[in-house]
């Protein structure tokens, strides 16, 4: 188990590295100099290579990168060409909300999917598992964008119970935070929940065919009492690894949600600086956002490894 | 994060990848592949001919609702939505198909050399699949975007290289199986190259999971192009796209929300006929899955 956890590690950090070089490289395919598009057309030489020498443009690219991994490390980005801000602060403060969001999200779809899930395969000939099965597929097909729109529709501008827009931070006013929340949180939680819900069902689904289930049937537990008893606990792991797939996914789903009910997160950092040309922020969201998406992936293998024996074994 | 991904719903099924089953089309089948058809025959239709121009505006006739002279209506400049959706249609199935296009024809060697090769190769080529796995489409799609500028074909080719891995896991894992067949050590023992292993046997065996992987990743795609389109990192105006429709409704949610209804409807429609069409021939490709998958 030590060894797997190692190799996992080692992983991680290899693939991070290689991500590192990736953006880098990626971002710096950009034709042109970012000091003469900080300063214009109408510069001087020397002011030019004054600004060069300020933003350390002028320095050999591997220079550079090592620099920019550097401070990386001891959580500095530098400072944006564009609004000649420092960055770090920026990011720290756009993470919260964005990791608020998605936490929220997560737990919420996890709520929605897992009894709903169990409650399909029970009933998977029957009716009623049937139409929440389609149900589940059609929620799959829409996009969180959709259903956030949706959303506002119905309850911000139809019903007007939540408001359409807007974020006040849980610290500052902790019921206009839960007002305000709600919305994206559903939008987020509505399609996560039904990818969820068809995993959780096939994980139920496929233990309640097997042997150990019919065993503690005979011996005379009930469905529901073995299910919960021997069932859900193997059922566990799979719908565990999908949930960190998925996490993954809801990061960046929060991106467009983020645009659409206006949340100052790391999803609106990434596409104003993108609006802007602000090569420096967007290279330092993707990778902060490609370092959530590696460390959930790393959490979820781990976790698998501690919950499931034959693999402790195995390692 | 490499092995333990559930088949369900990546497409990477335990792939005895049989020959396409016989007997009667399942119903997911024949609805994925019903929305399919809609989806395309609207795209090809509006080569030949859609009601009004699609991106021509109107000043007179802004924001009309559905009538027999414009069947869902005009947008805020008066251009017609249902000749818009029958032209976005058109978007979406290019993306998709370019996008698909370039995940299987990059993602399917690697994965199969992966397989076959196993060691140094397979390490490399699935260390690789991983750290694609880390930046997803929609992010590919965005850094793209923000280096060369918004456009359709930024985000086919960032849609179609955020979509190999899927391609590479599938494909590595059905050639796994295959080599391991009795047929394939046979056609090692008489010293056949691998190249002509690769075509004759491989191949042909995992054709099945591939093609419902291109109609998962197909149904993916759609989604992201819709999304990169809603954000402004797509399909640039006046090209009517599905995303983009959505995203100019936004400002008349609470006057005029039935512009956002189209759109909507059409983008989801499409992504859930793609989705149902993939699960629809996975049950068919995959006896295990047999019986309960899907219904």
């Amino acid at each position: 188990m030590g060894i797997r956890l190692l190799i996992n590690a080692a992983r991680f950090a290899v693939t991070f590295m290689v991500a590192t070089v990736a953006v880098f490289i990626f971002m710096r395919a950009v034709p042109g100099d970012p000091a003469q598009i900080a300063l214009g057309v109408n510069a001087t030489p020397e002011l030019l290579a004054e600004t060069r020498a300020e933003f350390g443009t002028d320095r050999p690219l591997p220079v550079q990168y090592f620099d920019w991994t550097l401070g990386l490390f001891r959580g500095d980005f530098g400072t944006s060409y564009v609004t000649r801000r420092d960055i770090t602060p920026l990011i720290l403060d756009r993470v919260q909300v964005s990791l608020i969001l998605v936490g929220l999200a997560m737990a919420a779809a996890l709520l929605i999917a897992v009894p709903l899930g169990t409650l399909m395969a029970v009933n998977h000939r029957r009716i009623s598992g049937i139409l929440l099965s389609g149900l589940s597929q059609a929620g799959v097909a829409v996009p969180g964008f959709l259903a956030a729109i949706l959303l506002v529709v119905v309850f911000a501008v139809g019903l007007g119970w939540f408001p359409a827009n807007g974020w006040t931070p849980p610290g500052e006013d902790f019921g206009d935070f839960l007002r305000r929340v709600f919305l994206p949180v559903l939008a987020l939680a509505s399609v996560q929940g039904a990818i969820l819900t068809r995993y959780a069902r096939s994980a139920v689904l496929e233990i309640m065919s097997e042997d150990y289930l019919r065993t503690a049937r005979a011996k005379g537990l009930g469905r529901t009492e073995a299910l919960v008893k021997h069932g859900l606990r193997n059922a566990a792991i799979p719908v565990l690894t999908v949930t960190g797939v998925q996490l993954a996914a809801l990061i960046i789903g929060a991106v467009v949600i983020e645009r659409v009910f206006v949340i100052p997160g790391l999803g609106s950092l990434l596409l104003d600086a993108v609006g802007n040309r602000d090569l420096l922020t967007v290279q330092s969201v993707v990778m902060v956002l490609v370092a959530i998406t590696l460390t959930i992936n790393l959490l979820v293998d781990v976790l698998y490894t501690v919950l499931d024996p034959r693999i402790r074994k195995k390692a | 994060m490499s092995d333990p991904t559930p088949a369900a719903f990546t497409g990477a099924a335990p792939v005895p990848a049989g020959r396409p089953g016989r007997g009667k089309p399942s119903p997911t089948l024949l609805i994925g592949a019903a929305l399919v058809a809609v989806v395309v025959a609207a795209a090809l239709l509006s080569f030949f001919w859609t009601p009004y121009d699609p991106v021509r505006a109107s000043p007179g006739d802004r924001l009309l609702g559905s009538s027999a002279e414009h069947l869902m209506g005009t947008d805020r400049y008066g251009r017609d939505v249902f000749s818009g959706i029958l032209y976005g249609a058109r978007i979406t199935l290019l993306v998709g198909l370019i996008s698909v296009g370039i995940a299987l024809l990059i993602g399917t060697p690697l994965g199969i050399l992966a397989g076959m090769r196993g060691g140094a190769a397979e390490e490399i080529s699935m260390r690789a699949a991983d750290i694609l796995m880390a930046f997803p489409a929609l992010l590919v799609a965005i850094m793209f975007g923000a280096v060369f500028g918004a456009g359709t074909t930024t985000a086919m080719v960032a849609i179609g290289i955020g979509s190999i891995p899927g391609f590479a896991r599938v494909a590595r894992s059905g050639t796994l199986q295959v080599m391991s067949t009795e047929y394939v050590l046979s056609a090692r023992a008489s010293s056949q190259s691998a190249l002509r292993i690769a075509r004759r046997h491989v191949l042909p065996n995992i054709a099945g999971v591939l093609v419902v992987q291109c109609s998962v990743t197909f149904a993916l795609a759609v989604l992201a192009e819709a999304a990169l389109s809603f954000l402004g990192l797509g399909t640039p105006p006046p090209v009517p796209s599905w995303g983009r429709m959505l995203q100019e409704s936004q400002q008349f949610l609470g006057t005029f929300p039935a512009l956002a209804v189209w759109p909507g409807a059409a983008i989801a429609l499409a992504v859930l006929g793609f989705n149902l069409l993939g699960d629809g021939l996975r049950d068919r490709f995959d006896p295990k899955l047999n019986g309960e998958a899907g219904r």
